[in-house]
């Protein structure tokens, strides 16, 4: 530990927060001495608190976004506590035995193994031999290839001149509310750096990073794909995280240098509320990448959870020919709310971007797609296609969709595409005359609908995908 | 087979059947004709369990079960198919994927293991051939994009893959050009192995042609005006209905 960042602690200390340090779990509330805390609490060089200073003051003057089609009660940031330490193992349930049954079930339909049930339930598998080699193997053979995925906090440290050339250049700390909560206070998340052409030798998961099994509720996850590298990364498990935090703001930023390729596939599922809408997370997250010349990246997400969800996965098309995709599928159940879609911001000539996004509702609950094509005067030749597809199920829920299109070059092409359809009740009798139930007939119906995206997704994550859904919908007929 | 008794069905508010009734055994082909708004799809919905389409009075048992006490998937994993008039489309589900789950869901019923992936492609190739469609139908959208013609088939394919007691064909013979008329006959005749039944329900005497009835069943004012033989039909074609609907005042 380097003696400034000793310092610091020790001034931290004499700020008053003793008590807290002991407990680990900082009292509710927000202040500069919190961010001066959780800075400390990570060993980060004074470069790194300034910058996290500096967000939090700019999110001071800043006013929470009201503009989507989202309704919930305000939320008081002075209630929140922004640093609570992983559970130690000793804490943690001994065994699958104590933890809820219904969570386990909900793991048995998803077809997790239970050496994943495991993990995922945040029993202490630290003895557990298997998993310990596999990541053991893991850690090898990326170290080999040079690639560097680690916590961020790790890489602050150690590689100090790649985050902060990096950091908050495509998000910026002012970038928007959440955004500058998140870059004030973010606790951890990943950090990916792969060299120039370099193909990354594997998927990339945070399935894989069991040692951060507990990042809190603000993550910042970085990549850098170097000159003509490609990486896939996977975010979030499939099981639902029965998380008492009613705030998740995450921020991720990809770096796509020229002719790299980028990756990025999510599939989402906090914990919704229950069947009265009572409780669940409110996911509000900023995503974005930038692509220099011939560069690509591409979104691919499933979102099936959250009670509240606000969420713009975004390409900069920057340099020449680069390409942008979009692939979403965003479900919602009982009283869930769902405003999402894509920014496609189209820099360089001869950019190209492609937006799928399927929308299903169901229940009493609002799906929303917001969407924004910008065209430059520069990007001669810039062509986008959306496609926008809103699934009905039920007479009680709702689906909008918000396209904004700005060109300001006459060459651009643009194609916008989109449908509302319902679950009609022939479909579903045709497929109970065949001798499906009723649930299961919604979610083939439903999993059809959204093949174009998933036959995006990593094969396995295809799988579970669809089994989420069919778990998301149980209820939403009958 | 099957004992439909004095039943009587609506649908939004209407009655459509008034007392109907019909004895069903074992291997008989049993073609219900009659003039527009009869009832004659009203009965196949009703035996299939569609929502909307009530029973409101009679009983129909089926192989000794109270038919209409069982949920519509019951009643298709207990053998009862419905061929549809206009077969619905259901994008992005791949036809194999479809015929699969209904065919497990069916032998799950029967406590039989489901058939492995392989060994049900090779039976939805075979039975693809049978009906006249290429394989490659197997892997589109369920009715995706398909011709009348090829929906009518899809789903004398899915009745084959089915193997129910008792088929019903809603029209299945409406919008079908003579070719595939025949393919479709042909499929069903292939399926007669005197145990099991098939209520065929028509507008036109065409069909009865190619799949020859046991019985010809006259349905007017949703009821059962008169029974008789396939000569029923000719005389039917001869006739019209109005002779029959007439008496009925």
């Amino acid at each position: 530990m380097t003696q400034e960042v000793e310092n610091l602690i020790k001034k931290d200390y004499a700020a008053g927060f003793h008590t807290a340090i002991e407990s680990d779990t900082l009292p509710p509330g927000l202040n500069e001495d919190v961010v001066r805390f959780i800075s400390a609490k990570k060993e980060e060089p004074e470069w790194m608190l300034e910058w996290r200073l500096k967000a939090y003051r700019a999110w001071l003057e800043m006013k929470e976004p009201t503009w989507a089609e989202v309704q919930y009660p305000e939320i008081d940031f002075q209630a929140i506590s922004y640093y609570s330490a992983p559970k130690s193992m000793a804490d943690r349930p001994q065994s699958l035995d104590e933890v809820d049954p219904e969570l386990l079930a909900t793991y048995e339909k998803l077809g997790i193994p239970l050496h994943e049930q495991e993990m995922l339930a945040g029993v202490a598998v630290d003895a557990v031999f298997d998993s310990v080699s596999v990541v053991t193997t893991f850690r090898a053979k990326l170290e080999e290839a040079g690639v560097i995925f680690c916590p961020i906090s790790e890489a602050v440290r150690r590689f100090p001149e790649l985050v902060k050339k990096y950091l908050g250049t495509v998000v910026p700390q002012k970038d928007n509310y959440y955004a500058a909560l998140n870059s004030a206070v973010f606790s951890d998340g990943s950090f990916v750096y792969i060299p120039k052409g370099v193909r990354c030798p594997m998927e990339l998961s945070t399935y894989f990073r069991i040692n951060e099994m507990n990042t809190g509720q603000f993550e910042r996850t970085l990549i850098i794909a170097d000159e003509g590298s490609h990486v896939s990364y996977l975010e979030g498990c499939t099981a639902p995280q029965r998380d008492e935090n009613q705030l998740h703001a995450a921020v991720v930023e990809l770096i796509a240098l020229d002719n790299a390729q980028i990756k990025y596939s999510t599939v989402q599922n906090w914990y919704p509320g229950d069947a009265e809408g009572k409780g669940g997370i409110y996911n509000f997250v900023t995503k974005r990448g930038v692509a220099h010349t011939n560069a690509k990246i591409s979104w691919t997400q499933v979102e099936t959870g959250s009670a509240v969800t606000w969420k713009y996965p975004s390409c900069i098309l920057k340099g020449d020919n680069s390409v942008g995709e979009f692939y979403s599928v965003a479900l919602t159940n009982n009283f869930q709310q769902a405003d999402t879609g894509t920014k496609m911001i189209h820099l360089g000539k001869n950019t190209r971007s492609t937006i799928v996004a399927k929308g299903i509702s169901a229940g009493r609950s609002n799906s929303s797609y917001r969407g924004l094509v910008r065209i430059n005067p520069g990007a001669e030749g810039a062509r986008n296609y959306t496609q926008c597809d809103s699934l009905l199920i039920g007479d009680r829920c709702g689906a909008h969709t918000f396209p904004y299109i700005e060109s300001k070059n006459p060459s651009a092409v643009i194609e916008h595409e989109a449908t509302t359809s319902k679950v009609s009740d022939d479909q579903l009798f045709l497929c109970q005359q065949r001798g499906l139930d009723a649930e299961k007939a919604v979610s083939m119906i439903v999993n059809g609908f959204c093949r174009e995206v998933f036959k995006e997704l990593p094969m396995e994550f295809a799988v579970e995908a669809g089994k989420l859904l069919e778990v998301s919908l149980e209820g939403s007929v009958g | 087979m099957l004992s439909i008794k004095g039943l009587h069905a609506k649908v939004e508010e209407k009655d459509i059947l008034k007392g109907l009734d019909i004895e069903i055994n074992p291997g008989e082909v049993h073609a219900i004709m009659g003039p527009n708004g009869s009832g004659k799809s009203t009965l196949g919905n009703v035996l299939a369990g569609r929502p909307g389409y009530e029973a409101t009075a009679g009983s129909v048992v089926f192989k000794g079960q109270d038919l209409l006490e069982l949920d519509t998937e019951e009643r298709a994993r207990e053998g009862i198919f419905l061929a549809f008039q206009y077969p619905v489309e259901i994008p992005g589900v791949s036809n194999m994927e479809f015929l699969k789950v209904s065919v497990d869901a069916k032998r799950k019923h029967a406590g039989l293991p489901e058939l492995s992936a392989v060994e049900f492609m090779k039976l939805a190739r075979e039975t693809s051939k049978r009906v006249d469609l290429d394989a490659s139908f197997l892997k589109r959208g369920v009715n995706e994009g398909f011709s009348g013609g090829e929906k009518k088939r899809n789903e004398i394919m899915q009745m084959m893959l089915l193997e129910p007691d008792l088929c019903i064909l809603d029209e299945t013979d409406s919008g079908l050009d003579i070719d595939a008329l025949q393919v479709v006959a042909d499929g069903v005749n292939s399926m007669r192995d005197g145990k099991r039944s098939f209520i065929v329900v028509t507008h036109y005497q065409r069909l009865l042609d190619y799949i020859v009835p046991d019985y010809v069943h006259v349905l007017a004012g949703g009821r059962i005006v008169k029974s008789g033989n396939k000569d029923l039909a000719l005389e039917l074609e001869a006739k019209g209905y109005g002779w029959l609907e007439n008496g009925e005042g």
